[in-house]
């Protein structure tokens, strides 16, 4: 990564900072893997992913003044798959975010149940989605983050997080309605 | 209120985000439009899908130690930085040195000031003998009814002994040890296919939080101090596993 490497040695733990560390941001790993799974939507990458952005937690460990470390960590684990993402998959990030609420007629509750009920069929909508809503759902859903927690780990204002998550919803929504069974299980 | 704002609304009452008034004003609002009502039920169900899926993907355990691996790696001794490059070598074997004769001597489970009457050698050597076949448990039983009484007659104290199986840690029953030449409770909690040891013995000294973790030869352990009790988890489970049962057994 650029830039790490001068000024190496102030950037390393100390004893006291990697207990620090172990305490307060290693119990999030699963989360960091989650994240990072959901946004590249391979878990071989994520692997790779999360583990350089433990990494970068570690070196920006002392910039760390107490706090939510996993929003922290999460805000990091993003970065770090957007930057990957930009790199590898440049394509993916393209997608529209600003998308206007759409009239869709309602979908009643029961048939929405039977289609969310199939796994399958719930993984491949939601990695339709584009990153930026995919990222909102799994924050929420998956993680149950606050809207605040939502605003400082994707860097979108706090006043568009309901926003963001109601267009989100309704994009899953449409892609669980949309998607085959048998497009589902071509997915995995 | 108009239906569009509404369907924006809607998912901050379904999140809880709302304040009071705003979340009292939208219960209004649906009992009145019943396309929201309809939305709502399919957020909800929706949300229940999401929730029962076991979409959540764990970090798996390569990635646990490979993480590990390099905090180890960006831990720096602190007297590392101002010594040359060449002389790694002769620090390198100074270290080995004071290490051998020091460990059986030196290490306590925590710094002075905290100490546990025990070296972490100790723990590791007695929870490894635990290990072996027919030494984890002298008496089996899931049930902390039966496992507390048990202890009578066996030790001059009475260790508390509570099952965590709802939470994850199944207990599986308990033996008499000796650590730092005392006798010793120990409890075996299972984690998954993980063993866990509970050394618990009586103290004199002061409650302290639960201390950060140590780590010796891939093994883990949480000590600390609470009503007159000492205690000590060790395991090969994760850190994030060990620490969730010392707060357990913490509260």
């Amino acid at each position: 990564m650029s830039g790490s490497d001068q000024g190496r040695g102030s950037d390393v733990l100390d004893v006291q900072d990697r207990a620090r560390f172990e305490q307060l941001v290693l119990p999030h790993l699963d989360a960091a893997f989650n994240l990072a799974r959901w946004l590249l939507r391979n878990r071989a990458d994520s692997e790779d992913v999360a583990q350089e952005a433990m990494l970068r937690a570690c070196r920006f460990f002392r910039g760390f003044h107490g706090g939510d470390a996993r929003a922290w960590l999460l805000q990091i684990v993003r970065n770090t798959c957007y930057t990957w993402l930009e790199k590898n998959r440049p394509v993916e990030l393209m997608s529209e975010f600003d998308e206007e609420l759409h009239q869709q007629p309602s979908v009643s509750p029961e048939t929405l149940a039977i289609a969310g009920d199939n796994r399958e069929r719930l993984t491949r909508a939601l990695e339709t989605l584009p990153p930026r809503f995919r990222e909102v759902l799994v924050l929420r859903e998956f993680e149950g983050c606050s809207y605040k927690e939502i605003a400082s780990i994707t860097a979108i204002p706090i006043g568009t997080v309901m926003s963001a998550l109601a267009r989100a919803r309704q994009r899953l929504q449409r892609a669980l309605m949309h998607a085959s069974p048998q497009e589902a299980s071509r997915g995995l | 209120m108009g239906c569009d704002s509404t369907r924006t609304v809607l998912h901050g009452y379904l999140d809880g985000e709302l304040d009071a008034m705003r979340a009292a004003e939208f219960e209004r609002h649906l009992e009145i439009c019943r396309e929201c009502a309809i939305a709502l039920g399919a957020e909800e169900s929706l949300r229940s899908s999401l929730q029962r899926s076991g979409l959540y993907e764990n970090a798996p355990v390569s990635l646990r130690k490979k993480v590990r691996a390099d905090l180890g790696a960006a831990t720096a001794s602190p007297v590392a930085l101002r010594i040359p490059a060449w002389r790694w070598l002769a620090l390198a074997a100074a270290l080995l040195i004071v290490a051998s004769v020091s460990w059986y001597a030196w290490p306590r489970v925590q710094n002075s000031a905290s100490s546990a009457p025990f070296t972490a050698a100790e723990l590791i050597d007695a929870h490894v003998r635990s290990l072996q076949p027919g030494h984890l448990t002298d008496v089996v039983s899931s049930d902390q009814h039966t496992v507390k009484p048990w202890f009578n007659g066996k030790l001059a104290f009475v260790p508390p002994v509570k099952d965590f199986a709802d939470e994850g840690f199944a207990l599986m029953g308990a033996r008499l040890d000796v650590l730092g030449g005392q006798n010793v409770a120990a409890l075996v909690y299972a984690r998954r296919k993980h063993v866990i040891n509970l050394f618990v013995l009586p103290t004199q000294k002061p409650d302290t939080p639960i201390h950060p973790p140590g780590l010796r030869q891939g093994y883990q352990w949480r000590h600390w101090r609470r009503q007159g009790m000492e205690y000590c988890a060790v395991s090969d489970v994760s850190d994030s596993d060990l620490y969730e049962l010392a707060q357990l057994l913490y509260q």
